[in-house]
């Protein structure tokens, strides 16, 4: 190794305002630093990832020409893009970086111990700078991204993402499983807040849909499987009983909800005056509703239910759905009379709660139960229902007769969403919605590249809101294909074709379909589908396989370090 | 025609609405009032339900903001006048001066060292001090300091200049005059956020008069760790850890009799969030949230309850409280409420009680609106097209809203909303250039 290569670590140490430094002694774990093989230069930040912490790591790698940089502050999840690309602006290929995280496993789990935290943050910190010393630049190819999309469903959420998809100038593949689309706004009955019927609206979302010349509609079509990758996915369809292939640059999943069937739930299935939300919305939509003189709406039916593996989610529509049907009850029928058996009314918002005030004043009866006292709902001798509600409002138990009993169940993942997931390889969160990256900020994008997510796939919700999300999946998925190409992960593995025997191990093993074997047997690795979890290389009998970035030089020089070696 | 796009408020909306452009390509003008963007998601300590540090996963996105090249920051600044349509508004941009040049500030923070006056920090609620030359918080982007004229020696009585002696950079310019800075934009879209009611109009709860009760969101600088107390759990009266806190919920929020008849969808959720944050600070510290509903309508939200009561024993009262008193001498609180269980008229004592106030729209919205004749509903929300089928167009075409200003939301759903703004701000240009190519 001659001088210019030999690496010349810089160690920067992050206060974290009072996050690391009121329990972690910075300064001494710089002072440590300063003593570790290859560290030409260490500092301490009150905030390294300031405006200003970035450029000092800029200044010194120019003063002290570093060329390896360690920054031991908090997690590489949310910040070390921040310091690699301080790194690159210096002039540093950005994987010669390498964080330590002493905030999360040092300064907030040992709080109390601040000689050990101090202790641990100074192993940390000697475990990434011995891994720092073996680092190597790495690439990231540049792959083309087609613009086209496709839009899995042909609910109003996809259609959404279809049609800003098109106004953004891409092609769209729409797909829809049923002959028509439409989804569950086919279904309804008036729509908040205007009242206005949902075959309006949807004609006129169907007619802009199929009169639009960058949409593709593949009604009756079902996704059979997904090869690819971001920028180039092909999906083979059945369409119609034949097998169709699209290729498109991203895919949004805009597959809806079902409702829950409450079957043995309140008489449901026993009495057939006894039906869903859903089913009185198809009722009055097909004017069938008779003449009802006497209806109990109960909410929370199979939703809520605090309880180990339940249905636990609030399915977050319901009470608003239940306030609007009872006022259109109200509204096709003045003299009848609407009770709704509630828990909470989540009438959350402007609109909603206004809604829920007007039904009050319109003489719809709220009635408040007790998780633990949940309504009871029975057949009388004569055909009727009878209601017993315990009102914990003014204490009493109510008997109500009712002719119609409406029950509010939850929104729940379509059966067949399992099997598109497992095609997508995209995760479904433990209540069976789909697993979006971030629950707080990245709303509708999943963690593979390239598909997005958006409505009651992702999680109950309204259709004004399923709509804000449709809008903003085809603005994710709008990023890549106006830019046309995109950056690919670094991290991946290779086979070193002398050692590999072509056991095939790995090609099985690999959870992204990444590894094939080529004509003579060796193993493939693409470095587009590859995610770098190391699987292969962990599993691989002749140890052929090495992960760029991990390298086994690289894990054992930090596992060395940790265990007090150098 | 114009391929750029101004956003209005530096909050989480905002910042998403100008990433998402920004990193398509399209040229993104940022205009945020205060002297740094972050907007009230800075604030927050820790965000429900899964209890990640706030400012920790904001910060990376502030700074690509800042270090973004299709993203033009224009902080301390505010938006004047407004003409022109869709593809083609020209807009007045007044960029208030800071009287520290923000190319040779380095952040450094000497000269806030060395300000003698003490002035109330707005970034803390109050609780805290910043100087008269100041950096709103920590973690503020751009990292640049700024002089309060209002309060600084050298303006208000023409002495002093330490700020001036003192700064290595010789960044200091009292002399710096407003600018005004004249752009031409495809769309705009608003994200201008929301205030927060001020409790002591609901003078039966005695914020303003009882040192002890505090709002929700001078809470969350208390609870946070780069807050005025560090962090420490304390009460204000004597800066004592409470052994006992009330969480009062629809304070000014789901009034039929007051002003705002909403609900402001966030403060069941977060109040449970504090709840878990007191417990997990003061294991000992009882722990009260009273409510008229329950409403943890989102992702994951009923399943963060059901934690706070099993996991954490967060205790839960239907009541919504008629008053609260005080004992003079110990500061200690007590709370009327009626127990909608069992119709009982009870008392509780608590040490400390935090109001959940409602939180509103930005009292700046209707002067915006009327800048750009855009609707505004009898609270101050900017008016989607349509609430169903076009909640983020407003009546004027090419200018969209997103986040709270638009109805009360979450932070998923303002992110949601703010790439979906992005999404129609996308459309108007690629419209606009396809009709240009004909």
């Amino acid at each position: 190794m001659n001088e210019k290569d030999k690496p010349r670590i810089g160690v920067f140490v992050c206060h974290c305002g009072v996050n690391i430094g009121s329990i972690v002694n910075v300064p001494e774990v710089v002072e440590c630093a300063k003593t570790l093989p290859n560290v030409s230069y260490a500092e301490e930040n009150l905030y390294t990832c300031s405006s200003e912490g970035l450029s000092k790591i800029k200044e010194a790698i120019k003063k002290h020409q570093l060329n390896r940089i360690v920054v031991a502050s908090c997690t590489p999840r949310t910040h070390e893009p921040l310091f690699r690309s301080a790194c690159e602006e210096a002039g540093l290929n950005k994987y010669l970086f390498h964080m330590a995280n002493i905030r999360e496993q040092c300064s907030w789990v040992h709080a109390k111990e601040p000689r050990k935290a101090t202790e641990k943050a100074k192993e940390t910190v000697r475990m990434a700078v011995a891994k720092a010393a073996l680092l190597e630049p790495q690439a990231e190819p540049e792959i083309d991204v087609q613009g086209s999309a496709v839009v899995i469903g042909g609910g109003v959420s996809g259609m959404t993402a279809a049609l800003s998809l098109a106004n953004q100038q891409f092609k769209v593949y729409l797909i829809e499983k049923e002959k028509e689309l439409g989804g569950k706004l086919k279904e309804l009955y008036k729509l908040y807040p205007n009242d206005k019927p949902s075959s309006e609206i949807l004609d006129e979302y169907v007619q802009s849909v199929c009169s639009n010349p960058n949409i593709k509609v593949y009604t009756s079509s079902t996704v059979k499987q997904i090869e690819g990758f971001i920028g180039n996915f092909e999906a083979s369809i059945n369409h119609e009983g034949r097998e169709q292939k699209l290729n498109a640059g991203t895919i949004i999943v805009a597959t809806g909800a079902d409702v829950f069937k409450p079957r043995g739930m309140y008489c449901y299935g026993e009495n057939k005056n006894v039906i869903t939300q859903l089913e009185l919305e198809r009722l009055m939509k097909e004017n069938k509703l008779g003449e009802p003189k006497s209806v109990v709406m109960i909410q929370c039916v199979g939703a809520r239910e605090e309880r180990e593996g339940g249905r636990n989610y609030c399915s977050r529509i319901c009470c608003a759905v239940a306030v609007k049907n009872a006022l259109q009850i109200k509204e096709l029928f003045p003299g009848a009379e609407v009770s709704i058996l509630y828990r909470d009314m989540q009438t959350y918002g402007k609109e909603f709660e206004e809604q829920y005030q007007k039904a009050r004043g319109n003489f719809v009866q709220f009635i408040r139960y007790d998780f633990e006292n949940p309504p009871e709902v029975c057949t009388r001798p004569d055909g009727g229902l009878s209601v017993k509600v315990h009102d914990i409002l003014v204490n009493a138990t109510l008997e109500l007769d009712a002719d119609l009993v409406v029950l509010s169940t939850p929104l729940v993942q379509w059966e067949d969403a399992k099997e598109l997931s497992k095609l997508l390889k995209v995760p479904l969160g433990a209540e069976g919605f789909f697993l979006e990256a971030h629950v707080k900020l990245r709303p509708v994008d999943f963690a593979t590249d390239g598909i997005f997510v958006c409505g009651a796939a992702h999680s109950p919700k309204t259709i004004a809101e399923s709509i804000a999300q449709a809008y903003a999946a085809a603005s994710r998925a709008g990023i890549p294909m106006a830019l046309g190409r995109v950056r690919t992960e670094a991290i991946t593995a290779f086979v070193d074709e002398d050692l590999c025997t072509s056991c095939g191990t790995c090609v099985k093993l690999c959870p992204y379909n990444a590894i094939r074997k080529d004509d003579e047997g060796i193993a493939r690795v693409n470095d587009v589908l590859c995610k770098g979890c190391g699987v292969c290389a962990a599993s691989c009998p002749e140890k052929a396989i090495n992960m760029r970035h991990f390298s086994d030089a690289q894990v054992l020089a930090e596992a060395t370090a940790a265990l007090g070696g150098s | 025609m114009s391929k750029s796009v101004l956003v209005v408020g530096g909050g989480i909306a905002g910042i998403q609405a100008s990433l998402d452009l920004a990193n398509r390509g399209t040229k993104v003008h940022l205009v945020e009032k205060t002297p740094s963007i972050g907007g009230r998601m800075a604030q927050l300590d820790k965000t429900f339900p899964t209890l990640d540090c706030s400012i920790c996963i904001l910060a990376p996105k502030m700074i690509e903001c800042f270090r973004h090249p299709n993203v033009n920051l224009l902080t301390y600044s505010e938006l004047g006048e407004v003409k022109g349509q869709a593809g083609n508004f020209t807009v007045k941009i007044l960029k208030k001066p800071r009287y520290v040049d923000a190319v040779k500030c380095t952040g450094c923070g000497t000269c806030i060292e060395k300000c003698p006056i003490k002035v109330p920090s707005e970034f803390d609620m109050g609780l805290g001090n910043r100087k008269a030359v100041y950096m709103p918080f920590k973690q503020a982007v751009p990292l640049v300091a700024a002089i309060d004229p209002e309060r600084c020696l050298y303006f208000t009585k023409g002495v002093c200049k330490i700020c001036q002696k003192v700064c290595p950079s010789n960044a200091i310019n009292y002399e710096q005059k407003p600018e005004e800075i004249e752009l031409n934009v495809s769309s705009i879209i608003l994200a201008t956020g929301f205030d927060v009611f001020d409790p002591s109009r609901m003078s039966e709860y005695g914020y303003g008069r009882f040192k002890n009760v505090v709002h929700s969101m001078e809470f969350e600088r208390i609870i946070c760790a780069s807050g005025p107390t560090d962090g420490h759990l304390v009460r204000p009266s004597d800066g004592k850890e409470p052994k006992s806190v009330v969480f009062v919920q629809c304070v000014g929020s789901r009034s039929q009799h007051g002003d705002f008849p909403f609900c402001s969808s966030v403060c069941c959720v977060y109040a449970t969030k504090e709840s878990i944050l007191i417990r997990e600070h003061a294991p000992e510290t009882q722990v009260y949230i009273m409510y008229i509903d329950m409403r943890a309508v989102g992702k994951g939200f009923q399943e963060f309850v059901d934690r706070a009561k099993k996991e954490y024993g967060v205790k839960y009262i239907k009541a919504h409280p008629g008053g609260i008193t005080e004992d003079p001498t110990t500061k200690n609180l007590q709370i009327h409420y009626e127990d909608m269980k069992t119709g009982e008229m009870k008392t509780l004592d608590a040490d400390m009680v935090v109001l959940c106030p409602a939180l509103i729209p930005k009292a700046d919205n209707k002067k915006l609106a009327r800048a750009m004749n855009l609707e505004v509903d009898e609270f101050g929300f900017f008016k989607s097209k349509n609430l169903l089928t076009a909640p983020m167009d407003t009546n004027v075409p090419g200018i969209y809203i997103c986040g709270y200003c638009q109805c009360p939301k979450d932070i998923p759903e303002s992110v949601a909303q703010a790439s979906g703004a992005a999404a129609r701000a996308a459309e108007t240009i690629a419209c606009a250039t396809k009709e240009a190519k004909r």
